[in-house]
């Protein structure tokens, strides 16, 4: 066996990667987050119960219709991100007026009933949800052992994370979403279709926290309280990273994850609370976040 | 952008607040009748959430800060004060003065952290700390972990007054809850809330007219999080008990939910936002899970519908000031 800084490297590797699979929930949660606040003004308190929402569609369709892992993955984004345009259409549009915090205080009492509903029907014990036969098993790396459903989660989200980047930022949609953000009353002058484009990225970005529900249920146990305390980690994320980068969105989760991993090994006690002390440390060097520029 | 209280202004003429002297006599003649009629259990649980709210509504409503992380000094005060009272035997006044100091410390340190970014920022600051300080307690000795300080001795009052009568618990409730009470009103109508009301309509200008706004929102939130404080430790000593359930984030969610029924920036408002909300919890205890969605709900119709909240509502319909 082979030992790094007295700790065996299978352990090590191991926790890493777990820090990795984490870091893709914080990059993809955090990135919906950043979008949504872009383009709505909003912060999206219900993300947490959205990305629940998403595991737990996953779980009725394999449940009730055996429908599978894969297409779960295209229908529960595109479930998730329809109540998302319904939520949008039906409360959100009404607050754009408002103070930001109208749009925090409302998405938080969504994510109490959506919770609440669900705790009803299922109970706040987990359900579990298998992994796909097609990535079931591991490879051996000799150094470790890497299961296949984890190497996938990781590629699929940094894949799905880079693909939201380059559609904002290089391409001529993202631009009209871009300038919308800077300016709203000019691109409408433009003929641009604004409020559609607002509903349209609150689908999206909710859409994404349900595709990383989707991701979660085989790894983490499908329950109705798996999305609250995740968004509040979440949360500090978006803090250190500041949602004014979309790459700084991702780089922030990604990091924080392994950062996580490495002091579940070395220091285990801590691994509830490193995020919450780095954003401490950040808050006193940085008050504005790694990527964000001053208010 | 209209700001969170701008629907708050009161009308010119209601300058001279003859309502608010009356609501109070009302209130006060309400508390003293209401132990003969209501369960005082009940009542006493009322009045902590309601200094709770009042506190937190120092911070909303005058400042227009939203701290989403309140129950972080609620429920440590509480900790402490079910501590001192427990472990180190104290008497409850000096047990709920340690908690209450322990508030005051924590606000400070939180605030001074939390008043370095603004707006939606604030609101998740101060509620990943409160998350993070909620592991501690989860991971902390002496907090007792999932089962909390339980069985906490009321004590003697400054070691005479029985507090295990209830008429004698109640009695020490209402007396911290008025002196709270009317601190908080002391505080918004003196020339600092004059202040606070600046920068909660326009920081850029209070600042430009020579106004240090960080240090007063600093003391702003270290004076709301000492009240908070009290409640908790109060809280602690009437229910014997101090648990994870005060230092979740759920707790820190039914404060602002208590304060906006009630109606962001009004004096009574959180005070009959917090009976509302407590009485429906204990009333409505049997439909379980249900209640949450039913919280939800109301804070979904109170942001859409109201938001002056019901004595904001009310005030507005009277034109009066309250």
């Amino acid at each position: 066996m082979i030992e790094i800084l007295g700790i065996p490297s299978s352990a090590l590797f191991g926790q890493l990667l777990l820090g990795l699979i984490n870091g893709s929930f914080y990059a993809l949660l955090s990135l919906g987050l950043a979008v949504i606040f872009g383009m709505l003004n909003i912060i999206n308190f219900s993300h947490g119960a959205q990305y629940m929402m998403g595991a737990f569609v996953a779980f009725l369709l394999l449940q009730y219709l055996d429908i599978g892992y894969w297409a779960a993955l295209v229908i529960v984004p595109v479930v998730v991100g329809i109540t998302g345009i319904l939520i949008e259409k039906c409360f959100l549009r009404w607050l754009y007026q408002l103070d930001h915090l109208y749009g925090l205080l409302l998405t938080f009492g969504l994510a109490l009933v959506i919770e609440g509903i669900f705790r009803n029907y299922f109970g706040a014990s987990g359900l579990p949800y298998r992994v796909p036969e097609s990535l079931q098993g591991g490879q051996n790396l000799g150094f470790m052992f890497l299961p296949n459903y984890r190497a996938w989660v990781i590629a699929f989200s940094l894949v799905i994370c880079f693909a939201t980047w380059f559609v904002i930022e290089r391409t001529k949609l993202g631009s009209y979403l871009r300038a919308a953000t800077e300016n709203p009353t000019l691109v409408r002058a433009f003929g641009i279709n604004v409020p559609r484009m607002i509903t349209l990225t609150y689908g999206f970005g909710v859409g994404l926290a349900g595709l990383a529900g989707v991701m979660a249920a085989p790894i983490y146990n499908v329950s109705p309280q798996m999305g609250s305390d995740l968004i509040i980690v979440v949360f500090a994320v978006v803090v250190i990273g500041g949602m004014g980068s979309i790459m700084g969105a991702i780089l922030t989760g990604f990091g924080l994850g392994i950062i996580e991993g490495l002091t579940k090994v070395f220091f285990p006690e801590a691994s509830n609370t490193v995020i919450f002390v780095i954003m401490v440390i950040v808050l006193l060097i940085r008050p504005a976040g790694l990527f964000g520029r001053a208010a | 952008m209209q700001p969170v209280t701008g629907i708050l202004k009161a009308p010119p003429h209601a300058t001279f607040a003859v309502s608010e002297t009356l609501a109070f006599a009302i209130m006060i003649a309400a508390l003293l009748v209401a132990p003969f009629y209501i369960y005082p259990v009940f009542l006493m649980k009322a009045l902590c959430f309601a200094l709770f709210a009042c506190a937190f509504n120092l911070l909303i409503g005058y400042v227009g800060l939203l701290s989403f992380g309140h129950a972080l000094f609620f429920g440590w005060a509480a900790y402490v004060a079910a501590h001192a009272a427990k472990v180190w035997g104290l008497t409850p006044e000096l047990a709920v003065l340690a908690g209450t100091a322990v508030g005051a410390g924590l606000g400070f340190v939180t605030g001074a952290l939390a008043i370095r970014r603004q707006g939606i920022y604030f609101a998740m600051i101060t509620l990943a700390l409160a998350q993070m300080m909620y592991f501690f307690a989860l991971r902390m000795n002496f907090t007792g972990g999932e089962d909390g300080i339980q069985a906490v001795p009321r004590g003697r009052l400054f070691g005479v007054i029985d507090l295990s009568n209830q008429m004698a618990m109640y009695g020490f409730v209402l007396v911290v809850f008025l002196a709270a009470f009317l601190l908080i009103y002391r505080i918004i109508h003196s020339p600092f809330g004059e202040v606070l009301k600046a920068i909660r309509e326009n920081e850029t200008r209070a600042i430009s007219l020579g106004y240090k706004t960080d240090r007063y929102k600093l003391i702003a939130f270290v004076l709301s999080a000492t009240l908070a404080g009290l409640a908790g430790s109060v809280k602690a000593i009437v229910f014997q008990l101090a648990s994870l359930t005060d230092v979740h984030w759920t707790m820190s969610g039914e404060v602002v939910l208590m304060t906006l029924v009630g109606g962001l920036g009004t004096v009574f408002g959180p005070v009959v936002g917090a009976i509302i909300i407590v009485a429906m919890q204990t009333y409505l205890a049997e439909f379980g899970q249900w209640v949450t969605v039913i919280q939800g709900c109301i804070f979904i119709a109170c942001v859409l519908l109201f938001r002056r909240g019901i004595i904001g509502e009310l005030a507005h319909l009277l034109r009066i000031r309250l």
